[in-house]
């Protein structure tokens, strides 16, 4: 005897059934980066993306992946591009996209090929100026439709903003759920994330080879931090360095042909230099206090590290060919993770101020620094290859997720996943 | 057979502390070119020329039942000095490494969770160095102790009140 009231709340409840396991089979793992503190006063690009004619069947929304890749860099806002039907060959009506305030336009198309493949064209228009400024043609197989899409979100923002882009990188970040670690390797967006590693233990301190295919990692699969360096197409590991005591932090040289790391064989966290294959490692700096967090320079020249040589945790640098160091942070009581933009201008780092984490941005040129974020248990900064953007570890909502920032710290975009915590970012490196 | 007493003794005698840890190195197993499940769809990834080939280790049960009274020394908020009432507990274990010298013992620092993973990997290292100093001064052979760091990776106690972090900031005196 069903009244209409409960026969109404059986079928809500077979519809959220429906959409529950619906929701478990088709969601991945992990969620794509969103954009969810958006500033004002920075100069944004308005730019429209027509939806690539044959987006609808396609298995990949190219229009949709371009235009948050662009938001998602802070340099621009999109413009309602709903309904218009273009693809790369169309010649648009420029003073209607000018009204509707748009100072660029991307218009494509995606289409199956007989041999199962996809051809994916595009091409870019200055609106304002009504000029053609080129396009991008790819054949590709469906699992390299995301990767095109961010090629395609790259070639717009070299072309109208002068720098290169990071939408087709990728990132790595470790995820713990229950008992259980992961190392994953995504896109820059959060999305397609392979898991490369699974373990019982911690997995800390990813870092990208400068090549883009191989991560060092410190792994505490036998009981103590040992460093593997991990192919990741093949899952290929070579452990590089397993010595007596604690072995952590590695960070590659910009050639890639060797490691600095932290090691504890000599007693005490101290540095040491190794060929990226292994072998014997050659002491870079010798103090009595911790000297942990390397990390070089683009131009492979110097160090960056932390030490509590002055009683507390402070960043430092020094030549990387050895010699002595100097300090670089003078305000606080705890300063750590260094990371040095690719150009060379900025560094990154966690300050803590109050009793809270804070990541933090030094003006290296002036010695300025400033908090770029409201969270208050932020950890392990890395920069985009472009400089233009930081990923890091925090604390939010009881759970760890992680972020990124532009420089300004006023478009931020946030990576959560469905259950456990995410740490341990590491952007890696441009990519052919 | 002179073994095997030995053996039985230090079996007495860490039956006598409450240990149930698993003593046995944790077997690593390299599943070297296993590919993770992937999501067979098109467009999923993996299927293009970035495809990762992940690798799965062992569970181990290395975690189980470590937090043992009396080889657990707890340290103060910042602090690497071994406080007084953890001297006993440092030369029982010294008596006990001594009498068997093939006896391997490592000594895993750990801190609370406020700060860098690695900063904490470093801060545990020199809580661990205290105990092996400790132990060496006991005359304990430096060959038979290892110093190692878990940092804030493996907390005894989850949470993030003072009596959580209280409990992890410990060494831990691990017969391998």
């Amino acid at each position: 005897m069903w009244s209409s009231q409960d026969w109404d709340n059986a079928k809500m409840l077979k519809r959220y059934l429906l959409i529950l396991v619906a929701g478990l089979i088709g969601v991945p793992a992990l969620a794509q980066f969103r954009v969810e503190v958006s500033g004002v006063g920075l100069t944004q690009v308005p730019i429209a993306i027509a939806a690539f004619r044959g987006d609808d069947a396609a298995p990949q929304k190219m229009a949709a992946i371009v235009l948050a890749d662009l938001e998602r860099s802070g340099q621009f806002r999109a413009v309602d591009a709903i309904g218009a039907a273009m693809d790369e060959s169309s010649r648009p009506e420029v003073s209607t996209w000018r009204q509707k305030g748009a100072d660029a336009l991307v218009t494509g198309s995606i289409t199956r090929l007989a041999d199962g493949r996809f051809d994916v064209r595009m091409r870019l228009w200055d609106v304002v100026r009504g000029q053609d400024l080129g396009g991008q043609s790819y054949a590709v197989v469906a699992g390299d439709l995301r990767l095109v899409a961010h090629r395609v979100a790259d070639f717009v923002y070299e072309k109208l903003t002068g720098d290169k882009g990071i939408f087709s990188t990728r990132i790595a970040y470790v995820t713990k759920v229950g008992k259980t670690y992961n190392l994953w390797v995504a896109d820059a967006d959060g999305e397609s994330a392979q898991s490369a590693l699974n373990s019982a233990e911690p997995i800390i301190s990813p870092s990208w080879a400068p090549n883009g295919t191989q991560l060092a990692y410190v792994s505490f699969e036998s009981r103590k931090p040992v460093i593997f360096v991990h192919d990741v197409a093949s899952g290929k590991r070579r452990l590089v360095a397993n010595f007596k005591g604690s072995n952590s932090a590695p960070a590659w040289s910009p050639d890639g042909k060797t490691l600095a790391a932290t090691l504890s064989r000599d007693g005490g966290s101290q540095l040491y230099l190794m060929d990226a294959t292994g072998g014997e490692p050659r002491r870079l700096a010798q103090s009595s206090a911790i000297d942990t967090e390397p990390t070089f320079t683009a131009d492979g020249r110097h160090i960056y590290f932390v030490s509590d040589r002055g009683g507390a945790p402070q960043i430092y640098r020094m030549p990387s060919a050895g010699g002595s160091a100097e300090r670089v942070t003078f305000t606080g009581t705890y300063n750590i993770s260094p990371s040095v933009s690719p150009d060379g201008k900025w560094l990154a780092y966690i300050s803590r101020v109050s009793g809270v984490f804070k990541l933090h941005l030094m003006d290296l040129a002036t010695g300025v620094a400033n908090p770029i974020t409201d969270t208050t248990a932020d950890e392990n900064p890395s920069f985009s290859p472009n400089s233009r953007l930081i990923i890091y570890a925090t604390h939010q909502l009881g759970r760890e997720a992680l972020m990124t920032t532009t420089l300004d710290g006023k478009i931020k975009a946030r990576l959560a996943g469905q259950n456990g915590d995410i740490r341990e970012p590491d952007w890696g490196p441009m990519q052919k | 057979m002179n073994r095997f007493i030995l053996a039985a003794a230090v079996a007495v005698f860490l039956t006598a502390c409450g240990s149930a840890v698993k003593l046995d190195n944790v077997p690593v197993e390299d599943k070297s070119g296993t590919n993770v499940s992937q999501t067979g769809a098109a467009g999923g990834p993996g299927a293009g020329q970035r495809a990762v080939t992940g690798v799965e280790l062992d569970k181990s049960n290395s975690s189980a039942a470590m937090q043992i009274a009396n080889r657990v020394v707890y340290f103060d908020y910042d602090s690497f000095a071994i406080r007084p009432e953890f001297q006993s507990v440092i030369e029982t274990h010294a008596k006990i490494i001594k009498v068997d010298k093939s006896k391997k013992v490592a000594i895993e620092g750990h801190t609370d969770e406020r700060g860098g993973r690695e900063y904490n990997l470093a801060l545990g290292q020199k809580r661990a160095e205290a105990v092996r100093r400790a132990l060496v001064l006991l005359g304990v052979s430096e060959n038979q102790v290892e110093a190692v760091s878990f940092g804030k990776e493996k907390p005894a106690v989850l949470g993030s009140t003072e009596a959580a972090m209280e409990k992890n900031r410990r060494a831990e005196i691990s017969y391998r």
